[in-house]
């Protein structure tokens, strides 16, 4: 039998602490506290004006290789560019199960979710997209998440029979599609764009839900099946494709709400360290790319938050029981502490919030934020950036 | 099966067992029959086996036994205490632990995730470790431990940033003669293994072409040689994914599996090395794909296992990251090499390799060498150097050698 050791709460604090003394050093960055209560921050925007987008890390990347002294070389856009923008979280606890599929469902419905992550089903508590639609009266195509194809099919809406069907976001996941376009054609100038789910690589769940089908891309997207596919030829990874078809719905619908899961990090459960980082640094570009795409179209700039969140992290290196980087199964601080990322106006910059906080608080947040009530999250929102 | 708890266990239940095994679960069935059924589970999850383990796993299950023998009625209650808090759902009870303990594992991890009783269960076992570890210490080893890792093999550049997390536990020198490095490590490890001939103690893995041959005293494992073994394991993976019921479901025919399958039996004339070879690629992650993540997970699991006295673990490059589809028409074997990032990669393993070593008993005494191959820099890290420091003074593999070993 293995022997693990507990997980240390000392350990997580000591992660928050270590993230804001490195944001101190890079950005200068002020400590958030009661007082900043008092002090509003520069603008304020109407409910109905607002836009959110959130991206995820599908695929937690560790403070050793982000956050610590020796992991910001792989980081330049996060610690030059977007966190003098923005208020930081240091100390985001997830206390669910660690799997990427039902913690991103768990994010995205503000309630621990408890189902087989590996299993094709919606989530049991109601989605934000639900939420959102449903109180403030939106269509279908102002609420769209982007995600892996693996099992991600089904984040869109719950299973909640007050909500559910129809009433939650579509969603697309670009691998698939592209797999459907190259499908018989032979992949060999895709195949990056196509790898596979590397916790589980020879199991795929059954694809049904309110996934886009090829024949919509066209329309939905106004992009041809040939000019997606070409398009796709010149990109480097999964995570590329998304972004481009995110962009390409933000310039096509200017959805109210966007949900954008990165995932190419889990190359991890490989075990290859420097494909690894390869992926945390692409990460790392492609959320620049995000918010200069906020910034430059209109129908997003001066009225859009952005929050940026890893799931959670991945196993220590001395934890006894893992494999450090490769893994996140041992339920250790390391793998259970990561940190939140809010920027857009009203937000204040270049702040930190040191105070624990959970993934689950991310739902209740943007409530409060956008006008919509998620009656049955169980987080609470976080003042500091509301 | 019907529902059972252990003290309904009997002596006929063990038939499946293997000789050893099914001795050592008769002589402690009394003791089985009074744990929580979440001990009792993954106690024969152990003892099962146990025909197949290493000798120094095998001393770690005689320990518990002898520890939990140890107590009285009340003691036993006592430690036990932990685990019989933990709440499993009664349907486990209908689990065929006794035959199939590794799904009642698979099983009880899932149930801790959902139930957020995770912690729990590692805060007892983190407990029951220490108490039948206090009082039944583990053996020192006969020799002080000596842990080899070459890397870089390929690279033609330099690489400045080398060894970042393991320098400041040791001393970093950065002009070694590398000429015959190679051939004098292997000779070294070759004469360890000659002067303390314990059997599993001294290893050598390679992730390419083994530079040497296996002998009776040195068990040597290399990528190139279980190139077929890899390729069966990837092509079963592949069948066994399309009729699985899910991840857990693959992963338990995965475990299922055994060596007589992929023709192991008799290859290297000793079973638990085949089973652990076997296990390599069936319970590692990455291991069918990436040689470096093959030495890695080998060196980790071997270190924790096995527990030897000597290993010489040696990087080679893996090939380039493609499609699974692309890996398993030939494991991966035609396809273009990325030095550079296996170097990445080894660095790394080569500081989880030093962790690894560093929970063996006796680590505070014993040596670690990492060597850039064919290049000038290396590390060690030993009781008689002073960590932290920088040596830029020409000196031979052998000599740093010959000062920590």
């Amino acid at each position: 039998m293995a022997h693990p050791q507990p997980g240390n709460p000392d350990r997580g604090t000591a992660l928050s602490s270590s993230r804001r003394d490195f944001l101190r050093w890079a950005a200068g960055s002020c400590i958030y506290s009661k007082l900043n209560l008092l002090t509003p921050p520069g603008q304020t925007l109407s409910l109905s004006r607002r836009k959110a987008v959130v991206v995820t890390f599908g695929g937690g990347a560790r403070d050793d290789e982000t956050f610590d002294a020796a992991g910001q070389e792989n980081i330049p856009n996060l610690v030059r560019s977007l966190i003098p923008q923005a208020t930081f979280f240091t100390h985001v606890m997830n206390r669910g199960i660690l799997g990427h599929y039902v913690a991103t469902a768990s994010l995205a419905t503000g309630v621990y979710e408890k189902f087989d992550n590996f299993a094709a089903v919606p989530p049991e508590n109601p989605t934000i997209f639900e939420y959102f639609r449903k109180d403030l009266d939106r269509p279908a195509t102002d609420a769209w998440v982007v995600a892996p194809s693996n099992g991600f099919n089904r984040i869109g809406e719950s299973g909640n029979r007050l909500y559910g069907a129809g009433s939650g976001a579509g969603v697309i996941l670009p691998k698939q599609l592209l797999s459907q376009v190259v499908a018989g054609k032979g992949a060999t100038d895709y195949e990056h764009l196509l790898r596979d789910n590397y916790e589980t690589p020879f199991y795929s769940p059954q694809v049904t839900g309110n996934e886009m089908a090829l024949q919509t891309l066209s329309e939905t997207l106004r992009l041809s099946v040939s000019d997606f596919a070409q398009h796709a030829r010149h990109l480097n990874s999964a995570d590329e494709l998304s972004v481009y078809v995110a962009q390409r719905l933000m310039r096509q619908y200017s959805p109210s709400l966007l949900w954008i899961t990165l995932h190419d990090i889990d190359v991890a459960h490989t075990g290859s360290f420097s494909l690894y980082v390869d992926a945390i640094r692409r990460s790392d570009r492609l959320c620049s790319e995000i918010w200069s795409e906020i910034q430059s179209n209109p129908e997003y700039a001066g009225k859009t938050t952005m929050f940026i969140a890893p799931d959670f992290g991945r196993d220590g290196d001395d934890t006894v029981g893992g494999n450090g980087f490769q893994h996140h199964r041992t339920g250790d601080a390391v793998s259970r502490t990561t940190w939140m990322m809010v920027l857009g106006p009203g937000i204040r910059q270049n702040t930190v919030v040191e105070r624990p906080v959970e993934t689950i608080d991310l739902v209740p947040t943007l409530g409060a934020m956008c006008g919509f009530s998620p009656r049955l999250s169980r987080g609470r929102p976080l003042l500091e950036v509301l | 099966m019907t529902s059972m708890l252990p003290s309904a266990l009997t002596a006929e239940q063990f038939a499946s067992y293997q000789p050893q095994a099914k001795q050592l679960a008769i002589a402690n069935i009394d003791l089985l029959r009074q744990l929580p059924l979440l001990l009792t589970a993954l106690l024969l999850k152990e003892v099962k086996a146990y025909d197949w383990k290493f000798p120094a796993e095998r001393e770690e299950v005689d320990a518990q036994f002898v520890f939990l023998r140890s107590l009285t009625r009340n003691q036993l209650q006592q430690a036990m205490e932990a685990f019989a808090r933990i709440e499993l759902p009664a349907a486990m009870a209908d689990l065929d632990w006794v035959n199939l303990p590794e799904a009642f594992s698979q099983y009880l991890s899932a149930t801790l995730w959902a139930t957020n009783q995770v912690d729990s269960f590692r805060a007892a076992s983190v407990q029951y470790v220490g108490q039948y570890r206090a009082a039944i210490p583990v053996k020192p080893p006969p020799v002080k431990r000596l842990t080899i890792v070459v890397v870089g093999q390929g690279v033609t550049g330099t690489s400045p940033q080398l060894f970042r997390k393991l320098r400041p536990h040791g001393a970093y020198y950065t002009e070694v003669a590398p000429k015959g490095g190679m051939k004098f490590l292997l000779e070294a490890v070759s004469a360890r293994a000659q002067a303390t001939p314990v059997p599993s103690a001294h290893w050598y893995v390679d992730g390419g072409r083994a530079a040497i041959p296996a002998d009776a005293a040195l068990t040597c494992v290399s990528y190139d040689s279980l190139s077929a073994l890899r390729l069966a394991v990837l092509k079963k993976m592949r069948t066994l994914g399309q009729v699985s019921k899910g991840p857990e479901g693959l992963q338990h025919l995965m475990l299922a599996l055994q060596p007589e399958q992929f023709g192991l039996h008799g290859t290297s004339g000793d079973a638990v090395l085949d089973r652990f070879l076997l296990s390599i690629f069936t319970e590692g992650s990455g291991t069918q794909f990436y040689s470096t993540t093959f030495v890695q997970w080998s060196a980790h699991e071997l270190l924790r296992r096995a527990q030897p006295l000597t290993a010489l673990v040696r990087f080679a490059p893996r090939q380039v990251q493609r499609s699974l589809d692309e890996m398993l028409v030939d494991g991966g074997e035609t396809l273009p090499k990325d030095p550079e990032g296996s170097l990445v990669d080894a660095d790394m393993g080569a500081y989880y390799i030093w962790l690894n070593q560093r929970r063996l008993v006796d680590s505070d005494k014993a040596s670690f060498l990492v060597w850039f191959e064919d290049h000038n820099q290396a590390l060690i890290i030993s009781p008689r150097i002073i960590a932290g420091t920088i040596s830029r003074e020409p000196v031979p593999l052998d000599r740093m050698l010959a000062s920590i070993a």
